[in-house]
């Protein structure tokens, strides 16, 4: 069984983002950047399953510029056997990577793919539902537990009332949340290792794609700094606040 | 509150922008490498220290092991931290590919191991010794004795210690009087009593691997009659397999201060027959190979000292900025909200000293580990040498200031958390004593001090002052070009004029006066020649950070690069004029400590 893995370039999360002067985007210049902590969790998964004999191939797969195919290359590093890089420019909105992702599914046929729930910049949580419309996959999403079943995908998913456990048929989308694994890190011969591993590049042409926005980014402004609190005298001191001031009575 | 191990804005800074580590690619060693693949490594590092590291330390520090007259026992978790080290590949970061090593320049396989001290110094010790063991056999060693001890060493199935320090024989090796007598298969018994033997038992491995220095019979007195033998715990048979288990006894474990999950052990080798021992090199030769892994063991020394300096300084920091307590002498009242104590300019003070203590020291210690590099891998033949003289001269250095102000540095993050830094809740006391013992072991402050100032400085001509000075010229020069540090560079040019000025007077007075009265006041010449070389260090961090500011560089950088300069700033200001109140002891042949008699105490 092969398996497809996505993999986003992001913000480190450990950074404090900021956002540019002019307000026009976040500030990304020299910013240490990862792979998204969800995808990380994605290709675990992944990499457990060619551990446990299930999956035959893990291919990583990254939309972006160039600076994505490190992300990839951690990829390989964790366990992955190639890598896939669909090469773009500037910022591309879920709809269009879904599209892209698309067109690696129908040139690798693959009988899973995974992907992070959402991306930590955008946190649109989109992607992989996307996918799933665009390729008529069936899909588990925020999946807590992955089991395969011969023919069929077992999910256990995160939802509010607990966890709900849906069967697909393969080929099947899964969306990671967090609790499905704790991911590894990479160990220093891996590291070297995933270097020679095989990376091909496509562009959006390759794979019969036109790359279109359809949204645009208005402004980017960091949140309003926190004011100190103040102890209020009484009750009707708090009710009139709550009422005037904050007005949220 | 959340404080990192280390500061990684301060990692980037020191390895791509003070050292250049991503030039290092260019050597054939390390053309495979790429900043990609060292910051990979460090990740691996750092995810190791926190999942691995962090959460035991305490633990380690309060259960000592334990010795029940047969077996050492230990907390678990300690063997879960040393094999996650050994299988992540993270002991081996600098071996060669082939010996399941990542062919990383030392600069960054350094920083790995200091990412992980940080953690946890004492876990760590074990996985730092064995390398210096397996190093060791490797440079001397013959290939079959590769083979089946570097193997092993490099793989964590044995774990490696070195046996030099007697119950008699402490800082004056030439007293040492275990033995070694020749059998006729060519190996040795081995009869004697070793004292303070880190890591000289326990299970973590297979097999523990001593090097054990002890005298042939009928070998030269003194230094010229030691030589070197490899003593295992289990003796290992042709095939590799695990043989008979061989004399070396455990006495029993020492009770440490600091470092307490590290064993510190009595061995007695010999108690029968003499334990086997098969010789490393030549006979007689010992102390010169020794000498090979103590230089080593030395600039690891000074890493460890900074590693525990830097984690002291981001914990005590971080509480800083968050612990309200006081007011500032300007405020009105006691209605007004109290201040977190890091708005209290003594408090900054602190961590200022702090920043240029650790920052001063890991610079240093880093620039050791570029000339360990450049010695072996350096473009040129001209480069090797010049590096290895560099390296040779400033070894006393590297070791021994870091070690000095690394605990001062500690001391200090315990003070800027008051009470809170005094008890166990918190790491920083542990931090204090794990460091405590970084200007005690391999060469004491005190043995530093003659080996530089006996020994290092007069050595050649004086060819490794020179080099130094060279280079600080080179840094003076560069400095010349930025407004703001001009001042600095005046200063620095007047401490080394002074520093070389004392230097000579002191070699005249050696061969013109009582060598004891000369050299009596040798640590001070140590810590002179010291805050020297730091400050030419931070100069250089400094020329770093104005230039990049010069540059415009966003929000979050500027403030690093005004910190490094602020650092820098404190150093000149605070530390380096200490040096002319030492230059006038030292020249004066002050007599104060030498005159002092025993009675009078």
């Amino acid at each position: 069984m092969k398996v497809l893995v996505a993999v986003k370039r992001v913000v480190d999360y450990n950074v404090k983002v900021r956002a540019k002067g002019d307000g026009s985007d976040v500030d990304l210049n020299n910013v240490k950047m990862a792979i998204n902590p969800f995808c990380e969790i994605a290709v675990e998964e992944a990499v457990r399953l060619k551990e446990a004999g299930v999956a035959t191939e893990v291919i990583a797969v990254s939309v972006g510029e160039k600076a994505c195919q490190e992300q990839i290359r951690t990829a390989l590093a964790l366990g992955a056997d190639r890598g896939i890089q669909v090469e773009t420019e500037g910022s591309v909105e879920p709809l269009v990577v879904a599209k892209l992702l698309k067109g690696v599914v129908e040139k690798e046929q693959p009988q899973l793919v995974i992907l992070g729930k959402q991306s930590i910049d955008g946190d649109n949580n989109q992607t992989g539902q996307m996918l799933g419309a665009l390729t008529n996959m069936a899909q588990g999403t925020f999946a807590s537990e992955v089991k395969i079943d011969g023919e069929t995908v077992n999910v256990t998913r995160e939802v509010d009332g607990g966890l709900q456990t849906v069967q697909l048929k393969l080929p099947a989308i899964v969306t990671t949340d967090l609790r499905l694994n704790e991911p590894r890190y990479a160990s220093l011969p891996n590291i070297m290792k995933a270097k020679k591993k095989q990376l091909d590049v496509y562009s959006p042409a390759d794979l019969g794609v036109e790359v279109k926005s359809h949204l645009s980014q208005l402004k980017v402004e960091p949140p309003a700094e926190r004011q100190a609190g103040i102890k209020v005298e009484d009750v009707d001191q708090l009710v009139d606040k709550l009422k005037n001031e904050a007005k949220v009575i | 509150m959340a404080a990192s191990i280390l500061s990684e804005r301060d990692i980037e800074f020191m390895l791509y922008e003070l050292f250049d580590a991503e030039n290092m690619t260019l050597r054939e060693r390390y053309s495979d490498h790429s900043r990609e693949t060292m910051n990979a490594a460090l990740t691996t590092a750092r995810a190791v220290a926190e999942k691995y590291f962090v959460p035991i330390r305490q633990k380690v520090d309060t259960h000592q092991p334990t010795f029940d007259g047969e077996k050492v026992h230990m907390v678990p978790e300690i063997k879960a931290a040393v094999d996650a080290v050994i299988d992540s590949g993270l002991a081996a970061g600098a071996a060669d590919y082939e010996l399941g090593g990542m062919q990383l320049p030392s600069i960054v396989a350094d920083t790995v191991t200091v990412y992980l001290t940080a953690a946890g110094s004492s876990t760590m010790g074990y996985t730092t010794l064995t390398n210096a063991n397996a190093n060791l056999i490797e440079a001397h060693g013959t290939a079959e004795q590769i083979e089946r001890w570097v193997e092993p060493l490099r793989s964590g199935r044995f774990a490696g210690t070195m046996a030099m320090t007697e119950p008699g024989a402490g800082s004056s090796l030439a007293d040492l009087t275990t033995s070694a007598r020749k059998a006729e298969d060519g190996s040795y018994r081995i009869t004697g009593n070793k004292i303070f033997i880190s890591g000289g038992d326990h299970d973590l491995n297979e097999n523990i691997v001593h090097l054990v220095l002890a005298r042939i019979k009928g070998a030269p007195a003194g230094v010229k009659g030691i030589s070197l033998f490899i003593v295992p715990k289990f003796l290992v048979n042709s095939d590799g397999s695990m043989g008979e288990r061989n004399e070396v006894s455990l006495a029993g474990l020492f009770h440490k201060m600091g470092g307490r999950g590290h064993t510190s052990t009595a061995l007695n080798f010999g108690e029968n027959e003499g334990a086997i021992g098969y010789l490393v090199g030549e006979e007689n030769e010992g102390l010169r190979y020794m000498f090979h892994m103590m230089n080593e063991a030395r600039i690891m020394v000074g890493h460890s000292a900074a590693a525990l300096a830097l984690t002291g300084y981001q914990y005590s920091l971080a509480y800083a900025r968050e612990r309200p307590q006081g007011r500032l002498p300007s405020a009105k009242g006691a209605g007004s909200s109290p201040v977190n104590i890091i708005q209290h300019p003594d408090v900054r003070r602190m961590l200022l000293a702090q920043k240029a203590y650790s920052e001063g020291a890991f610079a240093l210690c880093l620039l050791g580990s570029q000339l360990m590099d450049d010695t072996r891998t350096g473009e040129s033949e001209e480069l090797r040498l010049r590096a290895d003289t560099l390296l040779d001269f400033l070894t006393p250095v590297i070791k021994s200031w870091p070690s000095e102000y690394g605990p001062r540095a500690n001391s200090l993050a315990i003070q800027v958390m008051g009470g809170h830094g005094y008890i166990n809740e918190h790491p920083v006391e542990m931090f204090y004593r794990d460091n405590r013992l970084n200007p005690i072991h391999e060469g004491t402050y005190g043995i530093q001090s003659l080996d530089l100032l006996a020994r290092k400085v007069p050595m050649n001509g004086m060819a490794g002052y020179r080099v130094f000075v060279s280079e600080v010229e080179k840094t003076l020069e560069e400095a010349s070009f930025q407004p703001e540090l001009k001042d600095y560079a005046v200063e620095l040019e007047l401490a080394v004029a002074s520093l070389t000025d004392t230097t000579n007077q002191l070699l005249h007075a050696m061969e013109h006066e009582p060598i004891d009265l000369v050299l009596s006041n040798s640590v001070k010449y140590l810590e002179f020649f010291g805050n020297v070389v730091v400050a030419w260090i931070w100069l250089r961090q400094g020329i770093v950070a104005a230039r990049a500011l010069a540059d415009d560089p966003h929000e979050a950088d500027r403030d690093f690069y005004r910190g490094k300069l602020q650092a820098l700033r404190y150093f000149f200001r605070f530390e380096l004029p200490e040096t002319e109140a030492w230059a006038k002891l030292l020249v004066n042949l002050d007599s104060t400590s030498f005159d002092m008699q025993e009675s009078w105490f």
